[in-house]
């Protein structure tokens, strides 16, 4: 199958239409096929390698299943950035969230890519199947309805996520509080994006070019949120939507600042993004939560960059509840996810990667959540003689 | 090396969930301990049912097993989809149902009203396929976590001559059609268990699809191969074809007939709606010949008025289906891997 064809050959007509005769084909849109034009136009003139971020795994998902990653000009290289939640939340806390699974009469509910990341203990999946009372919830609603379903158990519900669950997380507690629900504690393991942004730049173990910022995160945040990245390193910001449209009018924006030398903070995602972001939620995250430093997978403490409970709410705090202190971050021997999550190596540089470690038996959190890279790579990813070449590391 | 570094993954010699989530896990359950211990050439060809002979003729026996949650759904319950999930593995089969068995597994507790409203679900879903339930059994357990009911059902059918399907008989060129809307079953149940709400109500799709089978079956189409895309979705039912022919195929995304609902809903929750599950859809693998007629056959059909022509196969290199995105992008489609779990954020 040819893979060099032009992108207009590619996007503006379905090769070997003729040969299915009994439906005609979809056209891909004007606007897209001219978008995509603009960026090759773009990635021709600016001529060398560009190494563009994109932070949110719900992004390196969309890339990969719309199938723009095999549309883009050859220079112009996508990099998954550390913002797949379960990929980052450090081992201590995973293997904290399994010993909870353990614990007599505990219920564990949790979003659903939890269930699987193995911990020094196994992984709750596997807790479950000897006896653990694990749910998956899709909010953190549905895990305080729990606590009132069970009054005879307690419930432990899993708080991992960035800006986009936290403050679904602050509002339950909230509630159970005005409630008087005493069997209901929260993991807190929440974590905001921009602190791992700017640790990854001052880290300087990757070169990027720009980043395209996450869409559901910047919905709480606002753009402004990206200002200090722009600002301290001079690097161009583009928040982006989910449709691929949208990501390539992202990407076109990134291209022109690259082209242009420039450093700007641009939203593409006007429509769902404002400056200041959702402020009800802001200021739930900031009634129940207060910054502190946090363990991320790789990037180590980094400060100002998790969400702990603020005194006044310690006694939702799962850890104390139990009495369970977080160990220290045994990762997979081999196992290269946080170079992954931080852009330096990609998926198929992994010597795991779709031999001992597959979404059937994933070894790191890369290849267990819906939105790792890793699991996106061998899910939707291309066969090996058409991936990417290896990556500039600095 | 290896085995030091899976044992701390390897699910502990203890079934999971995810052994039963129709997926690579669920391959590799039946591979190695099911068919290791009851293998035989009737059983090893993994069809949806077993063909039998009787001196010159042939009838299909299938089974399955039902233990949906929640009983009931938009647009169906476990009793419909008990009736259609058998009926329908023996239509794609090519066989004509003839009767039905029924295994109630009942839990203490379980208001009769409620069951009383599942049998007659049954009755009606038999009747459409124009089939009976001739035999039975009834057990009652004790509560556990209240689930309610399980429900088994057999189904036999005859086989016509002249009907053969099978991986044997794809051929390159061929072409890839499915009657309708991918996804509506597994959204509709995964609304009810997540709660979720949409504007547009999700329903599932569960049908006996005998009827329109035996109407593409007596228009004389000379079908090659056919599959109803139950759990592992559409992608689960591709790849088996590429995988067990050795050819590649190529899928055409903006082909593939949707609901609106449906694929925001599976958005939403991070599926691929491609990998979510029908009970009312069947993938049709017929000459490049037939395939103009095959798909106005389907749509003269209730149940195949959005049928499409999706793909067509190719003597490939390596056996993969790859999908044209509405993008003109291209990307792969793999079978699903076991439970599917919505995304976090």
């Amino acid at each position: 199958m040819t893979r060099n064809a032009s992108p207009a050959a590619k996007a503006g007509t379905q090769r070997r239409g003729a040969e299915m005769a009994p439906v005609a084909s979809g056209a891909v849109s004007p606007a897209f096929a001219a978008e995509l034009a603009g960026v090759h136009d773009l990635a021709a003139r600016i001529g060398r390698q560009i190494q563009l971020m994109e932070v949110c795994g719900t992004h390196t998902v969309s890339i990969f299943r719309s199938g723009l990653r095999s549309l883009l000009p050859p220079n112009v290289r996508l990099v998954s950035g550390p913002g797949c939640p379960v990929c980052v939340t450090a081992q201590r806390h995973i293997d904290a969230a399994i010993r909870l699974g353990t614990i007599p009469d505990t219920l564990i509910a949790t979003y659903g890519d939890m269930v699987r990341v193995p911990g020094a203990m196994g992984s709750l999946q596997e807790q479950r199947g000897r006896g653990a009372d694990v749910r998956v919830v899709t909010s953190a609603r549905a895990a305080l309805h729990l606590a009132g379903l069970f009054p005879d158990r307690h419930v432990v519900f899993l708080g991992v996520g960035f800006e986009t669950t936290a403050p679904a997380t602050a509002a339950v507690v909230l509630e159970a509080r005005r409630l008087g629900i005493g069997n209901f504690t929260v993991l807190a393991a929440h974590k905001l994006v921009v602190p791992a942004m700017l640790a990854l730049l001052a880290g300087g173990r990757v070169r990027l070019d720009g980043f395209l910022c996450p869409g559901h995160v910047s919905i709480i945040t606002g753009a402004d949120a990206y200002r200090p990245v722009v600002e301290r390193f001079r690097m161009p910001c583009v928040v982006a939507g989910f449709e691929p449209l949208g990501i390539l009018r992202a990407l076109s924006a990134l291209l022109r600042q690259v082209q242009a030398g420039a450093a700007r903070l641009e939203n593409e995602y006007s429509v769902a993004v404002s400056a200041s972001g959702n402020q009800v939620a802001r200021r739930l995250i900031e009634e129940v939560f207060e910054t502190a430093a946090a363990p991320w997978r790789a990037l180590g403490e980094i400060p100002e960059s998790g969400l702990r409970f603020r005194p006044a709410f310690r006694s939702f705090d799962a850890l104390e509840r139990f009495g369970i202190v977080l160990g220290e971050d045994e990762d997979h021997a081999g196992c290269r996810c946080g170079e992954v999550i931080c852009g330096t190596v990609l998926p198929t540089e992994c010597r795991l990667f779709g031999s001992v470690c597959t979404p059937l038996r994933p070894l790191g959190p890369c290849m267990v959540s819906s939105e790792g890279t890793c699991s996106a790579w061998y899910k939707y990813g291309t066969p090996p003689a058409a991936r990417a070449p290896a990556l500039e590391a600095v | 090396m290896h085995t030091v570094m899976t044992s701390r993954t390897h699910s502990d010699g203890r079934i999971t969930l995810a052994h039963g989530g129709g997926g690579e896990l669920m391959g590799h359950l039946i591979q190695e301990h099911i068919l290791s211990a009851l293998g035989n050439p009737a059983l090893d060809v993994l069809t949806d049912g077993a063909v039998l002979r009787s001196g010159t003729s042939r009838i299909v026996l299938t089974t399955d097993s039902f233990v949906v949650q929640p009983l009931e759904f938009p647009g169906g319950d476990i009793g419909r989809l008990a009736v259609c999930g058998t009926v329908n593995d023996l239509a794609v089969m090519g066989g004509r149902p003839l009767a039905l068995s029924l295994g109630l597994i009942i839990e203490e507790g379980l208001e009769i009203d409620r069951l009383d409203r599942m049998l007659r679900s049954i009755a009606g879903a038999a009747s459409e396929a124009g089939v009976a339930v001739v035999t039975g059994d009834t057990k009652v357990i004790e509560r556990s976590t209240g689930g309610g009911l399980m429900l088994n059902t057999a189904g036999v059918a005859a086989l016509d001559d002249g009907v053969h399907l099978g991986f044997d008989r794809v051929r390159a060129g061929d072409v890839v059609l499915i009657n309708g809307p991918i996804g509506d079953h597994g959204m509709a149940v995964m609304s009810v268990r997540h709660g979720l709400e949409f504007e547009t109500e999700i329903v599932s799709d569960a049908a006996p699809l005998n009827g329109l089978i035996q109407s593409v079956l007596l228009a004389g189409i000379d079908v090659h191969f056919m599959r109803d895309a139950t759990r592992g979705g559409l992608a689960g039912v591709l790849a088996d074809v590429s995988e067990r022919t050795g050819m590649s195929m190529e899928v055409h995304e903006s082909r593939i007939p949707f609901r609106r609902a449906t694929r925001a809903a599976a958005e939403m929750l991070g599926f691929d709606l491609l990998s979510v599950a029908n009970e009312g859809k069947v993938v049709l693998v017929v000459g490049a010949d037939d395939a103009g007629r095959c798909l106005s056959v389907l749509r003269q059909h209730a149940l195949g008025r959005q049928a499409a022509a999706i793909g067509t196969l190719a003597a490939g290199t390596v056996p993969m289906v790859e999908l044209v995105t509405t993008t003109g992008g291209r990307r792969v489609v793999q079978r699903p891997y076991g439970e599917e779990l919505p995304r976090i954020c």
